[in-house]
């Protein structure tokens, strides 16, 4: 917490709701996962025939894996202990509980959920992708966005496939329970090739941001140096998977061809962005020849187009270099995640290093989300 | 510029095997006949097309005019634009010849062999401040070992070479062997920016432009980091040391900030690492500061080394005959002269015992 910052955490009473003190902080929250109870709840979203396909031929991912997980998680599903409803189902599946651990307790105002599993993205057969993919935003919508204002769903797309993908964008953009268009980093191709550009196109017409959340199955190890071992590489490997995305996106040409697409990078941190920046610039600075397309310095797109999700923040043993970062990054495009129920939870009134002053943190915290996230 | 650069260490120079007749001269008859029969012309990476801006600076590019070749083929020209320029105590050797795209392990390690043994010939005995990298062939760490026995006996190899994208992370145990022959020789591990495209050069696959590639180089350096303390590899061999070189030192900070970070929280999966890896890379880890990733401030490069926390991981290089600066602005802005110091002398002194 702030250390100048006059207003408290949540106060978790005997009931689990939060105190209601008069000058909390309305938190915008850009990344919680809902889930589904089991497989069945999709059922009925999805027609027989890909209901029957699921059922007998389950889904296809590049990672080989039907069920668990290359890289096992510390914690069962990577889940808080606490998050396990009562009444059964995974953690995410429960509204009642979602919005008492969380929504209510930390005077959350608005919730942007980033539905992960088996949504459909990354499935090889792209008609189930795209079958998926609608079937978990009507599901969304259903389960978590009408029944609770706070909530905006995220748009899944089978981004594998780009044209179907602007066809579901389509199909639910106009709906405003939707807050952002919804995309894995590990992506097949660098997300800037053009076989994506039909999504930045259909987001940018609706005013939707896309949200780049970490994970996915590109097919690909996380670098040009191979597959690691363990799940603390796979962990650490995600804020190199955003730079890739960056990278691609800036390099590729997408903000100059979108010139009002706004992305968000969720679950990667921050810190790594202004480094990365320095690298784009000097070496573009050496071989712009080679991209004529691009009309200015990479950190300017980053800086006018990016933002970043800042779950689960660094914390370098001086908490000068990450004030340092974040003042390099801009203080208006750092907007707060919880990754609530996921182990790494970052608390909105905890999780920020003292030196961010109030003024900072009620941004980061209250404010930037609503000019990126589409909140109305 | 008057800088004083006297007694300097320049930790990354790139020899060029100016053509496969220059190896030829150093492999055995076995190797010059299935070089002729098969007609092999070269391995060459897509990692520097030759025109290309960052390749060669524009002073050191061949000058067909003059009946000049590029400045990198000659050991003489480049000491001079080196060494006895600026007063260098030494430059250490890092030849690109990309014995890593070879699929066969044997023909790599006949190549590797005829790398070594040419810039041994051409550089080592022609001046005697140059020192340099043994290039392995890890496709077979077996291979790699007998390579570094081969070579460990001349003292100027200084270091073992290891391109940043490979089969599989280095810090893996598949690679110990080699790294405990590294150890056991005094050999420092150098990383060097570079593929063996064998894997794709980002994780979301191939990238369209040739800048991508080169930008994503820190990225595998992310992932090699990673590998080798999470694998434990400084555990086993406490002596390594472990050199990055040529892809900027900026983010190594806020990499080691989430990786301890992540240490913290999942620590249980590898109980063997029983410090932070921000100690490990400390102890271990260090990196060339070029190409340098900030901006020309003084300022903001104070800032960014107070990130290191540390004075001792930065090691000078001119990264010859690469562009990635003018005239002899080779130090970035923002370094004091204490720092100055230690980047171009006491640091690689202290990373690579072979030198002294």
């Amino acid at each position: 917490m702030p250390l100048d910052d006059p207003m408290g955490p949540a106060i978790t009473t005997a009931n689990g709701k939060g105190s209601a003190a008069p000058n909390r902080l309305a938190v915008i929250d850009g990344d919680i996962h809902p889930a589904v109870r089991s497989m069945a709840d999709f059922k009925p979203y999805l027609s027989k025939r890909w209901w029957d396909h699921y059922e007998t031929y389950g889904m296809r991912r590049k990672h080989g894996s039907s069920n668990g997980e290359p890289y096992p998680k510390s914690a069962p599903l990577a889940c808080r202990r606490d998050a396990w409803p009562e009444e059964g189902g995974r953690p995410g599946s429960s509204l009642r509980l979602m919005q008492e651990q969380h929504l209510d307790a930390y005077g959350v105002e608005h919730g942007i959920l980033g539905p992960l599993g088996n949504t459909g993205q990354g499935e090889m057969n792209l008609e189930l992708s795209a079958a998926m993919c609608s079937a978990t935003n009507d599901w969304q919508r259903d389960t978590f966005t009408r029944p609770e204002k706070r909530l905006k769903g995220g748009l899944v797309v089978p981004y594998e496939d780009g044209v179907a993908s602007a066809k579901e964008i389509e199909r639910c953009g106009a709906d405003t329970d939707f807050g952002q268009v919804f995309l894995l980093t590990r992506s097949s191709e660098p997300l800037g090739s053009r076989r994506y550009w039909p999504i930045y196109e259909a987001a940018e017409r609706y005013n939707l941001p896309i949200g780049f959340h970490v994970f996915g199955t590109s097919g690909h190890p996380v670098s040009g140096a191979g597959w690691p071992s363990y799940y603390i590489e796979e962990g650490a490997g995600h804020s190199t998977s955003c730079q890739t995305v960056v990278t691609s996106l800036v390099i590729e040409g997408v903000f100059e061809r979108f010139p009002k697409l706004k992305v968000v990078m969720i679950e990667g941190g921050f810190a790594w962005a202004p480094a990365l920046a320095f690298r784009l610039d000097k070496v573009f600075e050496r071989l712009r020849s080679e991209v004529p397309h691009l009309k200015r310095r990479p950190s300017e797109y980053i800086r006018d187009h990016v933002y970043f999700t800042t779950q689960p923040m660094e914390e370098p043993d001086d908490r000068r270099h990450v004030l340092d970062i974040m003042d390099w990054i801009g203080w208006d495009k750092l907007l707060f995640a919880s990754d609530y129920p996921h182990w790494d939870f970052d608390d909105p009134f905890r999780a920020f290093p003292a030196g961010v002053t109030t003024e900072q943190h009620r941004r980061i915290v209250a404010e930037n989300g609503k000019s990126v996230f589409r909140l109305n | 510029m008057s800088a004083d650069w006297k007694g300097a260490i320049d930790c990354d120079v790139h020899p060029h095997v100016p053509n496969i007749d220059a190896l030829k001269k150093h492999m055995n008859e076995y190797w010059r006949e299935t070089v002729e029969v098969r007609g092999i012309t070269a391995f060459e990476s897509v990692a520097y097309p030759p025109n290309a801006p960052i390749t060669l600076r524009p002073d050191w590019r061949a000058d067909k005019a003059k009946g000049r070749a590029r400045a990198d083929t000659d050991a003489g020209r480049t000491a001079a634009a080196l060494m006895d320029r600026h007063g260098f105590a030494h430059s250490i050797l890092n030849c690109l010849y990309a014995v890593q795209l070879i699929r066969d392990e044997h023909m790599a390690a006949a190549f590797c062999s005829a790398v070594n043994d040419w810039m041994r010939a051409e550089w080592l005995d022609r001046d005697p401040r140059y020192r340099a990298s043994i290039v392995l062939p890890l496709q077979n760490p077996e291979l790699a070992v007998e390579e570094i026995e081969r070579c460990a006996a001349d003292k100027r190899f200084v270091q073992v070479l290891a391109l940043a994208m490979g089969e599989q992370p280095l810090g893996k145990s598949h690679f110990w062997p080699v790294w405990k022959a590294a150890e056991k020789h005094g050999l420092a591990i150098g990383i060097h920016a570079g593929s063996s495209y064998h894997h794709a050069t980002t994780g979301s696959g191939w990238p369209s432009y040739y800048l991508e590639d080169y930008a994503a180089q820190s990225l595998a350096f992310h992932t090699q980091l990673g590998s080798f303390i999470a694998e434990g590899v400084f555990v086993k061999f406490p002596k390594l040391k472990l050199v990055l070189i040529e892809s900027g030192v900026t983010w190594i900070g806020p990499y080691l900030w989430r990786l301890s970070k992540f240490w913290r929280g999942v620590r249980l999966e590898v109980p063997w690492i029983d410090r932070s890896p921000i100690e490990f890379v400390r102890d271990h880890v260090r990196l060339t500061i070029q190409p340098f990733d900030a901006p020309a401030s003084g300022e903001t490069v104070g800032r960014l080394m107070d990130q290191l926390q540390s004075d001792e991981m930065l090691l000078f290089a001119s990264d010859f005959p690469h562009w990635q600066f003018d005239n002899d602005d080779m130090m970035p802005v923002g370094i004091d002269a204490t720092l100055r110091k230690k980047i171009l002398i006491d640091n690689p002194l202290a990373t690579y015992a072979r030198l002294v």
